[in-house]
C-alpha cells in the first residue's frame, strides 16, 4: 500500500448525506475478478445523470471527496473502497463515516478525514466558488487546508503511524516475517502438504 | 487451570503475541476456489508479491461448475471468466488446482478430507464460511475474507483475536431415523443465528461420540449459521480411523508421531468454556426449517407455528415476513406442506453416507407426480464411489436426476435454481430469501427427511412411508 504523508489535489464537493455502499457501487458491478477496474462502477446509477458532480468538466479531475454525513453505510463490500481509489480519489472528508467503511478503507489506504459538518460545508463552498482550488491534506500535520483555511482533525496513532508507513496489513505481517520463519522451522515433520500431490 | 481444546490449537499456532495487538496465527492449510480468491490473487500481483506457501495451498471449482454437460465450455461468460480465472492464478502461481473434470474436483469442503488434508490440530482457512467443516477433525478451521485470503497467500498468517468458547453437549443415543443434520438444525433452533457469535463452539457428549465422521463435518459445517466462525469436535479413533489411508495422510514414523500429538487434542477436564449448554439427544426427532433464516426451524411431527406465539418482537415481525415469503399457514401440518424439488447435496449433505442414506430410503421406489429431484455429490469421488455402488441407478430407477459434483441448487450460482414460487425441500445449509434462486423457497432437511420427501410429495420422514 502506498504510503499517505501528505496530498495535494482539487476536490469534488458530493453534497449529500447517508451515500450508501450501494450507492457507491451497486452490485452488479461485483462481479469482477480483479481489485482494479471498478471506477466505471462508481456511483455508476448517479453517473446517469449529466448534472451529476462527477460529469461537471471542473469537477472530473478531482482527487479529494468531499461529503455530506454518515458516508459509506450499507453493505460491507470492499469494492466500495477499490471503486473510490480505481477512480483516482485519495482521500475522503465527511462528518461522520459508516464504521465497516472506515475500517475497509484503512486496510486499503484511503484515507477518511473527519472534520465537522461546519468545516464540511465551508470546503463546499470554497471548492465551488472556484474548482481550482488547492486542498492538502496533510496526515503528518492532522489538517486540512483550503486555501489560507486550516481545519484540523484527530486519527489515531495506530492508524496514523500505518498509514504513514504505509503499511497494510500485509505488510505489517511481512515486518515480521523472521518470526514466521522461525515458526515454520519447528512445525512438526507430520503436518501434511498439498505439494507434491498424491491422489 | 486446564485449557480447552480450541485453545490448544491456538496456543500451537501464534507467531507472534503482542500486548495491545491481535496475535498472528500461523495457517497450515489455504482452500482456494473460484469466487473470492480472484482479487487476492490481483492484490498479490499489484504488489509483487508471491504465494509464501504453494506447498500449505489447494484450490478446487465448485461454486459456479455447472452439473450438466461438463465436457462443453460453461455457457455463462461471468461463471466462465472467474473459473478461468482461478485456473490462471493457479498456473502462474504455482498454486494445486483440481478443475472440473478431474477426479478430485469437488466443493471445497468435501475434497479436503477426502485427500487426507484436513487432519486434527490444523488450522484451516478459505475465504467461504462453511469452512467451519473442517473442525469436525479437530481443527481450527473458519471463513474468511478476501483481504484475508491475500493475507494468507502472502505470509500464511492471519492476524486475529482470540474467540471466546462455547460447550455444547449432547448426551444420550439418537433415535432412530434422526441423524447429525437434525441435531445442528434443532441447536441452532435453540441457540439462534446469532447464539454462536464471537465463540468458538466444540460439540461433545456421547451422542457426538457415536457420529461417523461424515456425520460429524454435517454439524460443524452448520456451526456458522448459529453465527460462529468454527466449530470443533475432539479427534478419537473414529477420526483416526477416517484419516488412516488416505492420499495425504502421514505415513510410518510420521503417522506414530501424529497420532500421538492429536490424542493431546481434547479439553482437559479442568479446562473452562465461557458458556456451556447441553441438549439430549433421545429427545431429538426429524428436524426441517419452516422460515427464511437455519433458526426457524422445528420438530417435523409438528405445524407451522404462529407469529404471535413469539415473546419477542423481532421474532414476531421475522416470522411473520418469513410465512409471507415462503407461502405458508400458520397452523398447517408441516407434514402437509408441498414440495417441488427436492435438492440432495451440498457441503453439509453432500457425501457419500448422505447418499448411502437417501438411496437406501428410495431403493424400488417411485417419485411423486410433479416433483424433482436432483442428486448432486459434494464431489467427483464421491460421484465415482456412488456409481461403484450403483447408487446412480436406484436414484436413476427412482425417477431423480444424478449430476455432476459442486455447489449446484445449495447457492443457485450455476444453472441450478428454484424458480419464483418453487418450494424445495433441501439438504443444504441455508433457507435464506432467494438462495436457491430468485423467489424460492427452501425447506432444510436431512437427507433421510430429502428421500422420504420425495416419495410422497410433501416434508416426510421414512417413518411415514
Ligand atoms: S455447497 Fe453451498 S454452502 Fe457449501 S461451499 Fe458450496 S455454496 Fe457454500
Amino acid at each position: 500500500m502506498e504510503k499517505f504523508i501528505s496530498h495535494t489535489g482539487t476536490a469534488v464537493p458530493l453534497r449529500r448525506s447517508n451515500v450508501d455502499t450501494d450507492q457507491i457501487i451497486p452490485a452488479v458491478y461485483l462481479k469482477r475478478v480483479t481489485k482494479s477496474g471498478f471506477e466505471d462502477g462508481l456511483f455508476a446509477a448517479w453517473r446517469n445523470d449529466p448534472e451529476f458532480v462527477l460529469n461537471k468538466s471542473e469537477f472530473a479531475h478531482g482527487t479529494i471527496l468531499v461529503a455530506g454525513a454518515d458516508f459509506g453505510t450499507g453493505s460491507s463490500r470492499e469494492h466500495a473502497v477499490w471503486a473510490l481509489q480505481n477512480y483516482g480519489f485519495k482521500a475522503v472528508i465527511s462528518s461522520r463515516f459508516a464504521d465497516i467503511f472506515r475500517g475497509n478503507s484503512q486496510k486499503g489506504g484511503l484515507l477518511t478525514v473527519v472534520l465537522p459538518q461546519e468545516g464540511v460545508e465551508k470546503i463546499w463552498d470554497a471548492i465551488e466558488a472556484d474548482p481550482t482550488t488547492e486542498v492538502t491534506v496533510d496526515l503528518e500535520a492532522k489538517n486540512v487546508r483550503v486555501g489560507s483555511s486550516v481545519y484540523p482533525f484527530e486519527i489515531d496513532d495506530y492508524t496514523r503511524w500505518r498509514l504513514m508507513e504505509g503499511l497494510d496489513d500485509i505488510g505489517l505481517t511481512l515486518k515480521n516475517i523472521d518470526d514466521v520463519t522461525a515458526f515454520e522451522k519447528k512445525r512438526p515433520s507430520f503436518k501434511p502438504l498439498t505439494l507434491p500431490a498424491k491422489i | 487451570m486446564g485449557k480447552t481444546l480450541a485453545e490448544k490449537i491456538w496456543a500451537d499456532h501464534v507467531v507472534r503475541e503482542v500486548a495491545g495487538e491481535p496475535d498472528l496465527i500461523y495457517i497450515d492449510l489455504h482452500l482456494l476456489h473460484e469466487v473470492t480468491s480472484p482479487q487476492a490473487f490481483d492484490g498479490l500481483r499489484l504488489a509483487n508479491r508471491q504465494v509464501r506457501r504453494t506447498d500449505l495451498t489447494i484450490a478446487t471449482e465448485d461454486h459456479n461448475t455447472p452439473t450438466l454437460n461438463i465436457d462443453q465450455p460453461i455457457a455463462d461468460p461471468v461463471s466462465r471468466l472467474q473459473i478461468e480465472t482461478l485456473r490462471k492464478n493457479a498456473a502462474e502461481f504455482g498454486v494445486r488446482i483440481h478443475s472440473l473434470g478431474d477426479a478430485n474436483q469437488g466443493i471445497v469442503h468435501v475434497v479436503g478430507p477426502q485427500l487426507g488434508i484436513t487432519q486434527p490440530g490444523m488450522t484451516i482457512v478459505c475465504g467461504d464460511s462453511h469452512t467451519s467443516t473442517h473442525g469436525a477433525f479437530g481443527a481450527l478451521a473458519f471463513g474468511i475474507g478476501t483481504s484475508e485470503v491475500e493475507h494468507v497467500l502472502a505470509t500464511q498468517t492471519l492476524p486475529l483475536v482470540r474467540p471466546k468458547t462455547m460447550a455444547i453437549n449432547i448426551e444420550g443415543s439418537l433415535p432412530q431415523g434422526v441423524t447429525a443434520k437434525d441435531i445442528i438444525l434443532a441447536i441452532i433452533a435453540k441457540i439462534g443465528t446469532g447464539g454462536g457469535q464471537g465463540y468458538v463452539l466444540e460439540y461433545r457428549g456421547s451422542a457426538i461420540r457415536e457420529l461417523s465422521m461424515e456425520g460429524r463435518m454435517t454439524i460443524c459445517n452448520m456451526s456458522i449459521e448459529a453465527g460462529a466462525r468454527a466449530g470443533l469436535i475432539a479427534p478419537d479413533e473414529t477420526t483416526f480411523e477416517y484419516v488412516k489411508n488416505k492420499p495425504h495422510a502421514p505415513t510410518g514414523a510420521d503417522w506414530d508421531a501424529a497420532v500421538e500429538y492429536w490424542k493431546t487434542l481434547k479439553s482437559d477436564d479442568d479446562a473452562k468454556f465461557d458458556v456451556e449448554i447441553s441438549l439430549n439427544a433421545a429427545e431429538l426427532s426429524p428436524f426441517i426449517t419452516w422460515g427464511t433464516n437455519p433458526g426457524q426451524g422445528a420438530p417435523l411431527s409438528g405445524n407451522v407455528p404462529n407469529p404471535a406465539d413469539f415473546t419477542d418482537p423481532e421474532e414476531v415481525g421475522a416470522a411473520e415476513r418469513a410465512l409471507t415469503y415462503m407461502g405458508l399457514e400458520a397452523g398447517q401440518p408441516f407434514k402437509s406442506i408441498k414440495v417441488d424439488t427436492v435438492f440432495l447435496g451440498s457441503c453439509t449433505n453432500g457425501r457419500i453416507e448422505d447418499l448411502r442414506a437417501a438411496a437406501d430410503v428410495l431403493q424400488g421406489k417411485k417419485i411423486a407426480p410433479n416433483v424433482r429431484m436432483l442428486v448432486v455429490p459434494g464431489s467427483a469421488k464421491v460421484r465415482l464411489q456412488a456409481e461403484s455402488e450403483g447408487l446412480d441407478r436406484v436414484f436413476l430407477d427412482f425417477g431423480a436426476e444424478w449430476r455432476q459434483a459442486g455447489c449446484s441448487m445449495c447457492l443457485g450460482m450455476n444453472p441450478d435454481q428454484l424458480t419464483v414460487g418453487e418450494r424445495s425441500a433441501s439438504t443444504s445449509n441455508r433457507n435464506f430469501e432467494g438462495r436457491q434462486g430468485k423467489g424460492g423457497r427452501t425447506h432444510l432437511v436431512s437427507p433421510l427427511v430429502a428421500a422420504a420427501t420425495a416419495i410422497r410429495g410433501t416434508l416426510s420422514s421414512p417413518a411415514d412411508l
